[in-house]
């Protein structure tokens, strides 16, 4: 049983998301988006979670990777002829060159990794609240540079024409290779270490493990995370502003990764699910759904209804609705952490 | 402009934001909980200024006083209490719900445009001294920021409640075991950072007559930025630490030319990083303790 317990892990997250991707090739094509924009949300929260979850600090910079990740591959992939018209302002390289959307995913996740790289030579020396504001500070200034640097993107105006790429199978092979990557970096040696500096993190010191180094590498790898799925992102869009991965982006996904557990991966993917899931329904019902009656909400108090349900699930269930374990079959007796 | 001017508007906003500051300050003493619904508070307060617009001036700030003071009471007892066992990643990420929730309320309840607050709009009248023209909500800012703080201080520091807080800010268990009521003390720092905000709320809309939903967002933000650069171990530390970044935004603003101007929330947030990395206990803090424990 213990060699299959990585396996076991994995199977709960990945039938999730097969499970969802199945459902949404089987909806209607306009709803069918609202379960990609799920597994979306699922690569962005396992990417927060490869952090946040395993080293125990709260990060609010994530979603600057998200945003690198997704205006530079949104960039790259739109045609070069477009670009000379509608982004006069860019740095040449950036106007004239056009590639694939493969890989610009993988140039999204380089970026993401090697600004999280830059970003956390430093900021990784703190802990804490302290890092929890300069992290805030790091995605303030990111979008901050974004919105107003014309040669690096669109500024203020809204970053159109990308290429709309992100199919539903594509959204769940992404979601899944998050998902494995987080596993394998979490059971791995180095993942380990940063666990453990989690639970104490002098006692950890005391056992010889270097606790800035084990976070910077879980902080670069979970950079590169979130640029891939920022490229997922606005390739499921078609066009982004920068107001799409600013604060509430951060929000909604630290929220999403609370709600489901902070420390484990099965807890990232449950809590991404149901409150995409949750968000999905309640902005289908202001349109009126069949639930065995027609359910009509009145306009805009989706977003009021969800505010309150998360709030009302973290006061009942603070550690989170897995309670921060990981997934196991009924009688097993795989330990999640 | 002359830098007199630059400076005393600096000192102005800096006001401001120390009584922010010293809101948040207050509540995390006692409860160690960063509470980012903090901006929704004086939010409500601009919004009761906005409902009550047609009453007299001072029977809408009684009603804002009111109505935040309430808020933040309902706040503390219905959100926060339940939390107060749980760690602290998700009381902060239930204030973070807490304060979306009130954001989406405000947004269903009065929409996205904004609406414009006149109370007390003579306020923005300058006045000559001397060379130097002051609008008067700059001089009520510094003499309403100036009252509440010395207040605040006397309340701490002069009245049994306030030791009753200070010790629970120091040790919550031990100053529970030597009869400090929790409850009592949790309630009344709520009740005192609702008068705070309310304050807040009416001089801001002062300066800034537009409410919008958000309105609290980037005010929380930036407080909060300098309470933890100005150290939340001790209310004067992370009181000094919201001056000093309203006065640093207010008067780099005014140094900036045009051009530069769009990034000076960057260069405010490349400071506080540099802060941060230098000085991880707070700017005005002691020494940083040498084991830091997560």
């Amino acid at each position: 049983m213990r060699r299959l317990e990585p396996l076991v892990q994995y199977l709960g997250p990945a039938t999730l998301i097969v499970a969802v991707a199945v459902a949404g090739s089987l909806t209607s094509h306009a709803r069918e988006i609202e379960f990609r924009n799920a597994l979306v949300n699922v690569a962005i929260v396992v990417a927060i979670y490869v952090f946040v979850g395993n080293a125990g600090v709260i990060s609010f910079g994530h979603v600057s990777f998200v945003a690198v990740g997704a205006f530079l591959s949104g960039l790259l992939t739109i045609e070069a002829q477009s670009k000379q018209f509608v982004l006069p302002g860019l740095f040449g390289f950036l106007r004239e060159t056009t590639i694939g959307d493969l890989p610009a995913l993988a140039l999204a996740a380089l970026a993401g990794g090697l600004y999280a790289f830059l970003v956390g030579l430093p900021l990784m020396r703190l802990s804490g609240l302290p890092a929890g504001i300069a992290t805030l500070a790091v995605l303030g200034i990111t979008y901050n540079v974004l919105r107003n640097w014309e040669k690096i993107g669109p500024g203020p105006l809204t970053l159109s024409l990308v290429p709309e790429t992100t199919t539903i199978w594509r959204a769940a092979a992404g979601a899944l290779a998050v998902a494995a990557t987080a596993l394998l970096y979490q059971r791995s040696r180095a993942g380990r270490q940063l666990r453990a500096t989690r639970e104490d993190a002098g006692a950890a010191q005391a056992s010889g493990i270097d606790v800035y180094r084990q976070r910077l590498v879980a902080f670069t790898l979970s950079g590169a995370l979130a640029g891939f799925a920022g490229a997922l992102l606005v390739h499921l869009l078609g066009s982004i502003t920068t107001d799409q991965v600013y604060l509430s982006l951060t929000f909604l996904t630290l929220a999403m990764l609370v709600i489901g557990g902070v420390s484990s991966l099965w807890g990232a993917v449950v809590g991404a699910l149901l409150v995409s899931g949750a968000n999905s329904f309640l902005v289908d019902a202001e349109n009126t759904v069949h639930v065995g009656f027609d359910l009509t909400l009145p306009d805009g108090t989706s977003l009021v209804i969800l505010g309150a349900l998360m709030a009302a699930v973290l006061i009942l269930r603070p550690s989170g609705l897995t309670g921060g374990r990981e997934f196991s079959l009924p009688r097993g007796r795989a330990k999640g952490r | 402009m002359s830098t007199l001017q630059a400076l005393v508007d600096a000192v102005a906003l800096g006001s401001i934001y120390a009584l922010v500051a010293v809101g948040i300050g207050l509540v995390f003493g006692v409860l160690r909980l960063i509470n980012f619904a903090y901006g929704e508070l004086i939010t409500a307060g601009a919004y009761t200024l906005w409902v009550l617009r047609s009453l007299p001036a001072v029977v809408a700030i009684l009603a804002c006083f009111a109505v935040v003071v309430s808020l933040s009471l309902l706040l503390e007892r219905v959100a926060f209490r339940p939390l107060r066992k749980a760690t602290p990643a998700t009381m902060l990420i239930a204030t973070f719900a807490v304060s979306y929730l009130l954001q989406s309320i405000y947004l269903l309840v009065f929409g996205s445009l904004g609406n414009s607050v006149s109370t007390l709009a003579g306020l923005q009248q300058a006045v000559d001294l001397g060379g130097l023209r002051i609008r008067w909500i700059t001089i009520v800012s510094l003499a309403c920021g100036s009252l509440l703080l010395i207040g605040t201080a006397i309340l701490l520091g002069r009245t049994s409640i306030g030791l009753h807080m200070r010790a629970a800010a120091t040790d919550f268990q031990t100053a529970r075991v030597l009869g400090v009521r929790a409850n009592r003390v949790i309630a009344f720092a709520f009740l005192v950072s609702g008068v705070l905000a309310a304050a807040v709320s009416v001089l801001f809309t002062v300066q800034n007559s537009l409410v919008t939903p958000d309105l609290g967002v980037p005010i929380t933000i930036f407080a909060l930025v300098g309470v933890v650069v100005g150290g939340l171990d001790r209310l004067w530390t992370a009181t000094l630490g919201g001056f000093a970044i309203g006065f640093a935004y207010s008067l780099l603003g005014d140094k900036l030319s045009g051009e530069a101007r769009v990034y000076l929330p960057s260069l405010v947030f490349g400071l506080v990083i540099v802060v941060l990395l230098l000085r991880p206990g707070g700017l005005f803090a002691g020494q940083p303790r040498s084991v830091e424990r997560v």
